[in-house]
C-alpha cells in the first residue's frame, strides 16, 4: 500500500475512534471523513466498519443515504444554489442558468475546479436567490458579481 | 476620524447571523472597528429585508438599513441624517407592531452573552407535574408543523417507565420559506437551551439531543459555543444551578437529507443509521430515541416553554385565537419587498402579513399566491387572504399552518411548474421505504410534464390530470408519512385554485 493510503486510512481511524462512544458516533464519523478528507473511499468505509463493528453493507447503506456523505473525490470549491420555493419565487430558476453559464458546469455536475450543487433552502428565504460558496452563504446573490464571489 | 461621543466610544450593533452575513455584515463590522467604534455582534431582529440592520447607540439605539461597508464614512458623519437611517430600533413599525414572547431577546445582544433569567432557578423548585399543567393550560401546540398539542406529549413521556428518557429538539428546518429556527438558535441559543432543559425536569429525562441540518454552519458555531458557555455557568450538567438536578445537552448535524425532520427518521439517523421512516405506533413519546421515551419538539416550541414558566398558562392561552394559542413565528417569504420575521398572536391574516408587513411583492408586480406551511403546503388565492391564520382555519382550506412559513409568488408564476417541482422535491428527498411515495413521484413528475407539454401544443390533457389525480389519492392515502402523504397537497391544492394553468 503507498504511503498516503496508510495515513488515510489512519486518519480515517482515528476519526472514528473519537466517535465510538457518543450517540450516532458513526455518522458523525462518516461526516467527519468528508470534512477532512474530502470524501469516503471503500477504505474508509472498510475501517469505519471495523472501529464500529459493523457489517460492509450496513456502512454503505448509511453512506448512500446522505446527501453530504460524498464517495467521489470533489473539486476545491463547491457552489450550492437553492433550487426550493421561495427562491423559486425571485427568479431562482433564471439565476441558476447564470451560474451554470459563468461556470461552464451543469447543476449537479462538477470540473476540476468547482462543483455545481442543488440546495434545497439555505434559510435565507425572504433575502433569495440564495447559494453557498464553500462555507460562505451569499443573499440576493442575483445582484453579486458571479467572477468576485465564486471566481470561475 | 474616531467614533466617539462627548469622549464615549459609541457602540456599533452589526449581526453575525447568517441572514447578515451572507449580505455581507462582516466587511461592515470591520468597517467599524476600523472607525474606532466598539462593535458588538448581535443576533439579528429578523428584518431579513433590511440586512445587514446596524445599530449605533449613543444612549439609544438607532437602526439602520442595507448598510455596505462602503456606506460607513457617511453614516458616522451623518448619523440620523443618512438617508439608510429608519430611525430608533424600538419604534421601526416592523418589529413595534410584533408580539414577542420567544424573539424578544434576539438581537438586542451577542448571542453568547449569557442572559439574566431567572425561569430556570424557578423551575428547578416545581413539581414535575406542576410545569406539565403549564404547559397543558397554555394550550401550546407543536411548532413543526403538525400542531399537536404539546402537554400530550409530556405527560406520556412523563408517564410512561424508562431507564433513561430523553428529550430531542427537531433543528432539521428544510421547508423552504423558513428560517425561524436558524434566526433563534444564531440570536438566542440560551433560550432554547433553557426551554429543554425545563423540558427535561418536567418529564424525567436528563440527555438532550438538537439535531441541526448541516446547511446551517453559523447556527452550530454559534449554539455549540453557547452549549460550553451554559455548561461553565451550571445551566447544564450534573448539578444545574446547585440544585443537584441533572440536564446534559449535546448538539448533532445532519448530514443532508430533507426527510430526517420527520421525527421517527430523524431518531433513526440521531442513532447513526439510515434515516428511514419508522412505523408508528409506538410514538416517540413512548418509544423514541433507543427504544427509550422520548420527547420530540421543534426548537420554537421548546422556545415558547421559558415565557409560558414565566408568565404563566393563563397568560399564553390568552394571546391567540381559540385553540391557536400563543404567538406564532411566522417567516415571510419568497418575492415580498419586507420579508422576515413576523412573530404575532395567531389570528393575524394573511393580507396583513404580505401587504402590512411585507408591503407586496418585491418586483411590483401583483400577488397571485402564497404557499403556506413548506413545501409540503397548500398554495392559496388572494381571495383567501382575509382569513385569520389559525390551525382550524388553514385546515378548513385543505391548508395547514406548517412551521409558519409563507413564500409569496407574483404573477409570473406557473403552477404547473410549481406542481411538477412538488413532485420533483419528493422524488429527490423521499426515503424509498414505501412504493406509493418512491414511485408515486417520479410517475408524478412525468406526467407532470405531459401535461405541460401538451398545454404548450395547445392541447388540455384532461387525461392526465385524472391520472394525476388518482394518483395523489394512492399517495395521500397509502403512504408510510406524510412526505408521501402531503405532496398531493401543493399539486391539488394548485390544480384546483389554478385549473388555467394547467390548460392552454
Ligand atoms: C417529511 C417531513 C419533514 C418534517 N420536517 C420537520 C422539520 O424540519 N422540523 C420540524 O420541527 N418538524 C418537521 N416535521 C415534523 C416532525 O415529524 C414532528 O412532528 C415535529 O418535530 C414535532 O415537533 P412539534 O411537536 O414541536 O411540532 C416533518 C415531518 C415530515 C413528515
Ligand atoms: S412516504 Fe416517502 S418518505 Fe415517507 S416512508 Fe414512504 S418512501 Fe419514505
Ligand atoms: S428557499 Fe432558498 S433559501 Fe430558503
Amino acid at each position: 500500500m503507498p504511503e498516503s493510503d496508510h495515513s488515510r486510512t489512519a486518519l480515517t481511524r482515528m476519526i472514528a475512534a473519537r466517535h465510538l462512544n457518543r450517540v450516532g458516533g458513526v455518522l458523525q464519523a462518516l461526516r467527519e471523513v468528508v470534512l477532512e478528507q474530502g470524501h469516503i473511499e471503500r477504505a474508509d468505509e472498510h475501517v469505519v466498519a471495523n472501529v464500529f463493528n459493523l457489517s460492509q453493507a450496513e456502512i454503505r447503506g448509511i453512506v448512500s443515504f446522505y446527501h453530504d456523505l460524498k464517495t467521489s473525490p470533489q473539486p476545491p470549491v463547491t457552489v450550492k444554489v437553492c433550487q426550493a420555493e421561495a427562491c423559486q419565487a425571485v427568479g431562482g430558476r433564471a439565476f441558476t442558468e447564470r451560474v451554470e453559464a459563468h461556470l461552464g458546469v451543469e447543476l449537479g455536475d462538477a470540473n476540476e475546479r468547482v462543483a455545481l450543487e442543488p440546495v434545497y433552502c439555505l434559510g435565507l428565504c425572504a433575502q433569495g436567490p440564495s447559494m453557498m460558496v464553500g462555507q460562505r452563504p451569499v443573499a440576493r446573490a442575483d445582484q453579486c458579481d458571479l467572477s468576485h464571489e465564486i471566481g470561475t | 476620524m474616531r467614533l466617539v461621543t462627548r469622549n464615549r466610544h459609541v457602540k456599533v450593533y452589526v449581526p453575525l447571523d447568517t441572514s447578515a452575513v451572507a449580505a455581507g455584515a462582516d466587511a461592515v463590522a470591520a468597517a467599524f472597528a476600523d472607525a474606532g467604534a466598539e462593535v458588538v455582534r448581535n443576533g439579528s431582529h429578523g428584518m431579513s429585508w433590511a440586512e445587514p440592520l446596524i445599530e449605533i447607540d449613543d444612549g439609544g439605539r438607532m437602526a439602520y438599513a442595507n448598510v455596505a461597508a462602503a456606506d460607513v464614512p457617511d453614516l458616522v458623519a451623518q448619523r440620523g441624517g443618512h438617508p439608510k437611517c429608519i430611525g430608533p430600533t424600538a419604534d421601526v413599525p416592523y418589529l413595534a407592531r410584533q408580539t414577542r414572547a420567544v424573539f424578544d431577546r434576539a438581537g438586542e445582544d451577542a448571542p453568547l452573552a449569557l442572559p439574566k433569567s431567572t425561569v430556570l432557578a424557578d423551575c428547578l423548585e416545581q413539581a414535575p407535574e406542576a410545569m406539565i399543567d403549564t404547559i397543558e393550560t397554555s394550550g401550546l401546540r407543536g411548532r413543526g408543523g403538525a400542531g399537536f398539542p404539546a402537554h400530550i406529549k409530556w405527560r406520556t413521556v412523563f408517564d410512561t417507565p424508562g431507564e433513561q428518557k430523553y428529550i430531542v429538539c427537531n433543528a432539521d428546518e428544510g421547508d423552504s420559506g423558513t428560517f425561524a429556527d436558524r434566526l433563534l438558535m444564531e440570536g438566542d441559543p440560551y433560550r432554547l437551551v433553557e426551554g429543554m432543559t425545563i423540558a427535561g425536569l418536567a418529564t424525567g429525562a436528563t440527555k438532550g439531543y438538537v439535531y441541526l441540518r448541516s446547511e446551517y454552519p453559523i447556527a452550530a458555531r454559534i449554539f455549540q459555543a453557547a452549549l460550553a458557555n451554559a455548561y461553565d455557568a451550571g445551566l447544564l450538567g450534573t448539578d444545574i444551578l446547585g440544585s443537584g438536578k441533572a440536564f446534559d445537552l449535546e448538539l448533532f448535524i445532519g448530514a443532508g437529507a430533507y426527510i430526517c425532520g420527520e421525527e421517527t427518521s430523524l431518531l433513526e439517523s440521531l442513532e447513526g443509521k439510515r434515516g428511514e421512516i419508522r412505523v408508528k405506533p409506538p410514538v416517540p413519546a413512548i418509544a423514541g430515541l433507543f427504544g427509550q421515551p422520548t420527547l420530540v419538539h421543534n426548537v420554537i416550541s421548546y422556545a415558547c416553554v421559558p415565557a409560558i414558566m414565566t408568565n404563566g398558562g393563563d397568560w399564553y392561552a390568552n394571546l391567540g385565537v381559540g385553540r391557536s394559542t400563543g404567538t406564532m413565528a411566522f417567516q415571510l417569504a419568497g418575492n415580498v419587498r419586507r420579508g422576515g420575521l413576523v412573530e404575532v398572536p395567531f389570528g393575524i391574516t394573511i393580507n396583513d402579513l404580505v401587504y402590512g408587513y411585507g408591503e407586496d411583492t418585491r418586483s411590483g408586480r401583483p400577488v397571485r399566491t402564497v404557499q403556506i406551511g413548506g413545501p409540503l403546503g397548500a398554495y392559496l388565492k388572494p381571495e383567501e387572504f382575509d382569513t385569520p391564520l389559525t390551525y382550524e382555519n388553514m385546515m378548513a382550506l385543505g391548508a395547514g399552518i406548517g412551521h409558519g412559513g409563507l413564500v409569496v409568488y407574483d404573477d409570473s408564476v406557473d403552477l404547473a411548474a410549481q406542481a411538477r417541482y412538488a413532485f420533483e422535491f419528493c422524488e429527490v428527498e423521499s426515503c424509498g421505504k414505501c412504493t406509493p411515495c418512491r414511485l408515486g413521484a417520479v410517475r408524478g413528475k412525468e406526467t407532470m410534464d405531459a401535461v405541460i407539454q401538451a398545454r404548450g401544443e395547445g392541447r388540455a390533457a384532461e387525461d392526465k390530470l385524472a391520472m394525476i389525480d388518482d394518483l395523489c389519492e394512492v399517495m395521500e392515502t397509502a403512504s408510510l408519512c406524510q412526505m408521501g402523504g402531503m405532496t398531493p397537497i401543493p399539486v391539488t391544492s394548485a390544480i384546483k385554485r389554478f385549473p388555467e394553468d394547467f390548460r392552454p
